[in-house]
C-alpha cells in the first residue's frame, strides 16, 4: 500500500531574474505514514514553511513530486488542511461561520453542516462562543478556531505552520496539551500531523519524529525518532538529552556550514548569509556572556534570560559569525576577541566590530570598496540589493541588506540615508574643511 | 446563532420606528417606479421638456437627480468589481490595466461629455433616454476610477495567509469574492464610494443641462432647474434650488452614507476593537426596528442565501464534471485570446482614426492647444496655491480645537459635495459689475469647488497630530514660526498633499466650465484649454475636441507623475507618523 504522503526529490529555487538561481530547498525526500506526528525543525530562513506549503500544494516545487496516497498532486493537496501562524481567520465572520466554511464543498445538507460545525466547536472548547467574532477572542481562542476550521474538514493530514508561536507561553502550553489529547486519544479522524516549528522543546514534547533541516539550501540532515511515551516530562533526563542532541545537530550544521564558508572565503569570497540580528542585541548578548564569565549551556542560558531558545539562536549565530563566541556541544563561550569587545568602551568596540567585519564578511569590504571608488562616494541601495539578490534570492535580499546596513552603521563603516535610499561614506576630511 | 434584531441581547418590540421604516420602504419603491417611468419620455432634439421654476416641482427634480446619481453608483460598483478584481488577480492583465486606469482617471470627464451625449443620442434617437444615459455616464466616469483603484488595492493587499486559507479550502471564485475579497475591500469601497458620490454632484449639475452640436438639452433635475433660474435671472428660484440641493446632500449623507460607514466597520481587519468607531443614528434606528430586521433577514438575506446555494450547486456540479473530462481550458484560453485581440484591434482602429483627424489639423493648432493648456495649468496651480494659503491656517485652527472640528467637519463635507458650478453665473454677474479681468477671475471659480478637499484634509491632519509631540513642543517652548516649522507643517504635510491631489484634479475638470461662463446673454471667456474644449464642443468641431481632450489628459498625467506623485512619496516616507504599539 502506498504511504500517506511522499516527497520525492523536492527542490525549490527562486528565480533571481537573469541571474543564477538560488535554491531554498534541495532534493528533499520524506515519507510520512499513517499515525505519525512529524515535526519539521530548522534554523530560521531554512524554508521549512515553504516545504509545508509545497506539501499543501499552495506553492509549486521547482522539481520533484508530492504524492498523496500514491497519487501525485497537481493543485491543492486534497488530503490536507492547515493551521496558520497568524490564525488566518476571516475577521468578518463569526466563529461558527468561520468553521462552517470548512464544510462548504462537502455533500451535506445545511443542517448537517451546522451540526458538524457545532460539534467541532464543542470539541475544541469554544462552546458558547459560536456567535462571537474573532476580534472578541483572545489569541489562544482564535487559534482554537483556526484549529477547528482545519479539523472540521476531516483531513487525512493536518498541516500546522508554527501554530503556537504567536501565543504567550501559558496559552501555547494549554493549546498544545489539548491538541495532543485530541490526537493521542483518537478523538479526531486525522491520520497524520505535520508541524513546522522552531521550538526544539515543542517538537520533542509533541511529535513522534523530528525532521531537521539545514540551511542555504535546506536539506534533511537528521530524521530522529522520538520514542518517549506520552505524556512527556520536560525535566526528565531522556527528554533533555533529546533536546540537547537535536540542538547540537542544529549548531553543528551551522559550524560545518561556517567552516566551508571560511575556508572558501580566502579563495572564492562567497556571500555569507547574515542572521537578522541588530548590532545592539548582539552587543547586549556579549556583555551578558562576559558577566556570566563561564562556559554556559545555551539551553539553560535561554531559560534563565527568559528567551525562547529560538530567539537566541540567530544572536548566537551572529556572535559565531563575527568570531566573538564559539559553541561546542551546546555550550557557548567568548573568544579572546569577544572578551576584548565586551570590556571595551563604545569607540573601541566600534573599531573591533569593524575589524571583525572586514576579516570575516567579505560583503562589507566589497561595499566599502565600491563606495570608495566612486567620486561622490555614494551608491544607491538598489545596486547592492541586486548584488545580494544573486546570492540569496529576492525575498531574503531586503532583510539581508537591512542587517548589513545596521551593522555598518553601528561600526561606522559606512552610512545610509533612508529618504534617498543611498549608501555613502561619511567624509571626515571634507567635514573638517567645511 | 443568528441574532438579528437584538442589540445587547435585548428583545425588540414593534414600535413607531417600524411604522416609519415601512413608510420609508414604500415611498422608496414608489419613487423609483415613478421616476423611472419619466425617463422614457419621447423627445425630439431641439424642443426638450420644459423645466418649470415652480418650487413645488423641486422634490420631483431632486428625485430625478438622485436616481441618476444612484444608477451611476450602481454601475460604478459593477465596473469596480469586475475591473478591480480582474486586475488584482491576473498579473499579466494587471500590467496593462492599472496604468490604463491611471490615464483614464486623468481624462477630463466633462470634456468627454459632448462625445458621450452625441453617442447616446445616436443610440436612442428621439428619446430623452439618450441624454439621460449620457448624464449618468458622466457621473459614472466621475465616480468610478477612484472606487476601482481602491478595490483593486484592497484585493491585492489581502494578507498572504488569508489567501492561503481560501486556497486550502478550495474556494471557487464566487465564494472567494463574497467571503474574502468583498469584505476585505468593504471599508475602502464605502469610503471611496462616499467621496466619489459627493464629487458626483458637480458632474450631475454640469451634465443635466448641456448644449451640444447647437442643441440645448435639459433633463428634468436640480441641475437644470438651477441652470434655468440662472438664465432667467430668477434669484428666488435660485435660492430655492440651493436650499433643495443642501437638503438632498444632507439627507443622502445621513440616511445612506453614514449608516453604511458605521456598518462597514465590522469589516475592519484589525483584530481588536476600535476606540471610537463611526456611528450613525439611522443605522441604530434600523437595528432597533423589528421590521428592518425582518426585511434584512427574509428578503435580502433569503435572496442572498438562495443565490449562494444556487451558485454552490453549479460549482459542485462543475467540479464533478471537470474531474471526468478536462480540456475546457483550451476553449477558454482561445476565447480569452479572441476577446483580447478584438479589443486590441478595435482600440487600434479608433486610435488610428483619432490620430488621423488630429494630424489633419497641423502644427499651428497643436501649438495653440498646448499654449492654452499652459494657461489652464497655471490657473490650476494658482487655484491650489491660493486655496492652501487660507485653508492651512483655518484648517489647523479648526482641527486643533475638538469642539470646532465636530461642528466644522460635516459642514465642510457638504460644501465639498455642493456643485460649485451652480454658482458660476452668479459670480460672473458680480465680475461684470466690478469689471474684473476674467483671465484671472476664472481662478476663484475653479477654487470654489475644490478648496474644500484641502480644508477637509488639513482639519484631519491637524486632528491627527500626536499628543506627545504637542507636549514635547510645549516643553521645548516652541512658539510661532518655530512651532509651525517643526511640529504642525510636517505633521499635516501628507494630508495636505492628499488634499492637493484631489483638489487639482477637480480644478482641471472645473476649468472646462469655469473658463467659459454665461450670464443671460453675456459670455465671459478666459483663454485656456477648458474654454477651448467647451467652444469646440458647442461648434461640433470633432478633431479639435479630441485634440483638446488629449492635450488635457496628457497634461494631467504629466503633472501627476512629476509633481504630485514624488511629493506624495516624500510625504509617505518622511512625514507619515506611524502609530505603533497601541
Amino acid at each position: 500500500m502506498a504511504a500517506l504522503l511522499e516527497l520525492r526529490h523536492i527542490t525549490k529555487r527562486y528565480d533571481a531574474p537573469g541571474e543564477q538561481q538560488v535554491s531554498v530547498l534541495q532534493d528533499i525526500d520524506l515519507t510520512v505514514e499513517e499515525g505519525e506526528f512529524v515535526a519539521i525543525l530548522g534554523p530560521s530562513g531554512s524554508g521549512k514553511s515553504t516545504l509545508l506549503r509545497i506539501i499543501a500544494g499552495l506553492v509549486r516545487a521547482s522539481s520533484g513530486e508530492v504524492r498523496y496516497r500514491g497519487q501525485p498532486i497537481k493543485d491543492t493537496n486534497p488530503g490536507v488542511s492547515m493551521v496558520f501562524q497568524s490564525f488566518a481567520l476571516f475577521p468578518w465572520l463569526t466563529v461558527l461561520e468561520n468553521v462552517e466554511l470548512g464544510l462548504r464543498y462537502k455533500p451535506l445538507s445545511e443542517e448537517e453542516k451546522r451540526q458538524r460545525a457545532l460539534d467541532v466547536i464543542d470539541m475544541i472548547g469554544l462552546d458558547g462562543f459560536e456567535g462571537a467574532y474573532p476580534r472578541e477572542l483572545s489569541g489562544g481562542m482564535r487559534q482554537r478556531v483556526g484549529l477547528g476550521r482545519a479539523l472540521v474538514m476531516e483531513p487525512d493530514i493536518l498541516l500546522m505552520d508554527e501554530p503556537f508561536s504567536a501565543l504567550d507561553v501559558l496559552t501555547a502550553e494549554n493549546l498544545r496539551r489539548d491538541l495532543l489529547e485530541l490526537w493521542l486519544e483518537r478523538k479526531i479522524p486525522t491520520k497524520s500531523i505535520i508541524m513546522v516549528t522552531h521550538g526544539i522543546e515543542e517538537a520533542v514534547y509533541m511529535a513522534d519524529r523530528a525532521v531537521v533541516l539545514s540551511r542555504d539550501p535546506a536539506t534533511v540532515i537528521a530524521d530522529i525518532h522520538i520514542g518517549l511515551p506520552h505524556w512527556r516530562e520536560r525535566k526528565e533526563e531522556a527528554f533533555t538529552r533529546l533536546v540537547d542532541r537535536i540542538y547540537s545537530i542544529l549548531t553543528h550544521s551551522r559550524e560545518a556550514h561556517q567552516k566551508t564558508l571560511i575556508t572558501a572565503s580566502g579563495a572564492q569570497r562567497r556571500y555569507v548569509v547574515l542572521p537578522p540580528v541588530q548590532a545592539g542585541a548582539l552587543t547586549g548578548f556579549l556583555e551578558l556572556l562576559d558577566d556570566l564569565e563561564i562556559k554556559s549551556d545555551l539551553y539553560k542560558l535561554a531559560d534563565e534570560i527568559m528567551f525562547d531558545l529560538d530567539e537566541l539562536l540567530p544572536i548566537v549565530e551572529a556572535a559565531q559569525l563575527l568570531g566573538f563566541a564559539t559553541v561546542s556541544q551546546g555550550d557557548i563561550s567568548l573568544t579572546e576577541v569577544g572578551k576584548r569587545f565586551a570590556a571595551a568602551n563604545v569607540l573601541e568596540r566600534k573599531e573591533i566590530f569593524r575589524a571583525q567585519l572586514h576579516e570575516r564578511l567579505p560583503i562589507f569590504e566589497r561595499i566599502r570598496w565600491v563606495l570608495e571608488s566612486k567620486r561622490n562616494r555614494r551608491m544607491p541601495r538598489e545596486f547592492f540589493l541586486e548584488v545580494i539578490r544573486k546570492n540569496v534570492g529576492t525575498e531574503e535580499a531586503e532583510s539581508q541588506l537591512d542587517t548589513i546596513i545596521d551593522w555598518a552603521r553601528y561600526s561606522e563603516l559606512f552610512a545610509y540615508d533612508e529618504s534617498t535610499k543611498v549608501l555613502y561614506l561619511e567624509d571626515d576630511d571634507e567635514a573638517a574643511h567645511a | 446563532m443568528l441574532r438579528t434584531g437584538t442589540i445587547g441581547g435585548r428583545p425588540v418590540r414593534f414600535s413607531w420606528v417600524d411604522a416609519v421604516v415601512i413608510l420609508f420602504v414604500f415611498s422608496l419603491l414608489y419613487v423609483i417606479v415613478r421616476l423611472g417611468s419619466g425617463m422614457g419620455v419621447p423627445f425630439s432634439p431641439g424642443e426638450g421638456p420644459q423645466i418649470s421654476l415652480d418650487w413645488r416641482m423641486l422634490p420631483y427634480y431632486a428625485g430625478r437627480s438622485l436616481l441618476r446619481m444612484f444608477i451611476a453608483l450602481g454601475l460604478s460598483l459593477i465596473f469596480t468589481f469586475i475591473y478591480g478584481r480582474f486586475a488584482a488577480l491576473h498579473a499579466r492583465a494587471e500590467r496593462i490595466m492599472i496604468p490604463l486606469l491611471d490615464i483614464l482617471q486623468s481624462v477630463p470627464v466633462l470634456g468627454f461629455l459632448s462625445v458621450t451625449v452625441t453617442a447616446f443620442l445616436a443610440l436612442f434617437p428621439h428619446r430623452l433616454l439618450g441624454a439621460e444615459f449620457a448624464a449618468i455616464f458622466a457621473i459614472f466616469t466621475g465616480q468610478v476610477w477612484n472606487m476601482t483603484f481602491g478595490f483593486y488595492h484592497a484585493v491585492s493587499t489581502i494578507p498572504r495567509e488569508l489567501r492561503e486559507a481560501a486556497a486550502i479550502q478550495r474556494f471557487d471564485g464566487f465564494t472567494r469574492f463574497t467571503r474574502l475579497e468583498l469584505p476585505h475591500g468593504m471599508i475602502s469601497l464605502v469610503w471611496n464610494g462616499m467621496m466619489s458620490f459627493g464629487g458626483g454632484w458637480f458632474f450631475l449639475a454640469a451634465s443635466e443641462s448641456i448644449s451640444v452640436l447647437g442643441q440645448n438639452i435639459q433633463l428634468p433635475g436640480l441641475g437644470s432647474f438651477m441652470a434655468k433660474a440662472m438664465t432667467e435671472g430668477d434669484i428666488p428660484a435660485l435660492l430655492e434650488a440651493i436650499v433643495a440641493m443642501v437638503i438632498v446632500i444632507v439627507l443622502v449623507d445621513q440616511l445612506f452614507w453614514r449608516p453604511l460607514v458605521a456598518w462597514s466597520q465590522k469589516f475592519k481587519m484589525e483584530l481588536s476593537n476600535a476606540q471610537d468607531p463611526p456611528r450613525s443614528w439611522f443605522l441604530d434606528l434600523l437595528r432597533r426596528s423589528k421590521v428592518s430586521a425582518w426585511i434584512a433577514r427574509h428578503i435580502f438575506g433569503a435572496a442572498y442565501r438562495a443565490l449562494d446555494r444556487a451558485i454552490l450547486h453549479t460549482v459542485m456540479a462543475r467540479r464533478q464534471a471537470t474531474r471526468e473530462q478536462r480540456g475546457k481550458g483550451v476553449v477558454r484560453r482561445a476565447l480569452a485570446w479572441a476577446l483580447t485581440s478584438v479589443i486590441a484591434i478595435g482600440a487600434a482602429y479608433y486610435a488610428w482614426i483619432g490620430v488621423n483627424e488630429i494630424a489633419a489639423l497641423g502644427w499651428a493648432d497643436l501649438g495653440q492647444a498646448v499654449l492654452l493648456g499652459m494657461f489652464t495649468l497655471l490657473r490650476v496651480m494658482a487655484s491650489t496655491l491660493i486655496a492652501l494659503v487660507w485653508t492651512i491656517p483655518v484648517g489647523v485652527a479648526i482641527g486643533t480645537n475638538p469642539r470646532a472640528s465636530r461642528i466644522a467637519q460635516p459642514v465642510v463635507q457638504i460644501l465639498a459635495s455642493f456643485p460649485a458650478n451652480m454658482f458660476f453665473p452668479l459670480i460672473a454677474l458680480l465680475y461684470l459689475h466690478l469689471h474684473v479681468n476674467f483671465e484671472l477671475g476664472a481662478i476663484p471659480l475653479m477654487m470654489l469647488g475644490t478648496q474644500w478637499y484641502i480644508l477637509f484634509n488639513v482639519i484631519a491632519g491637524a486632528q491627527a497630530i500626536p499628543n506627545d509631540l504637542k507636549e514635547a513642543a510645549k516643553v521645548l517652548r516652541l512658539r510661532g514660526w518655530e512651532r509651525w516649522k517643526t511640529l504642525i507643517l510636517p505633521c499635516i504635510f501628507p494630508y495636505v498633499i492628499t488634499g492637493c491631489i484631489t483638489a487639482s484634479g477637480g480644478a482641471w475638470n472645473a476649468s472646462i466650465i469655469a473658463e467659459l461662463v454665461h450670464w443671460q446673454s453675456t459670455t465671459l471667456t478666459a483663454s485656456g484649454l477648458g474654454a477651448y474644449i467647451t467652444e469646440t464642443t458647442a461648434r461640433g468641431d470633432w478633431p479639435r475636441i479630441i485634440l483638446g481632450i488629449v492635450i488635457m489628459a496628457l497634461l494631467v498625467t504629466l503633472v501627476n507623475r512629476f509633481v504630485w506623485r514624488p511629493l506624495y512619496q516624500l510625504a509617505d516616507r518622511r512625514y507619515r507618523i506611524e502609530v505603533s504599539g497601541r
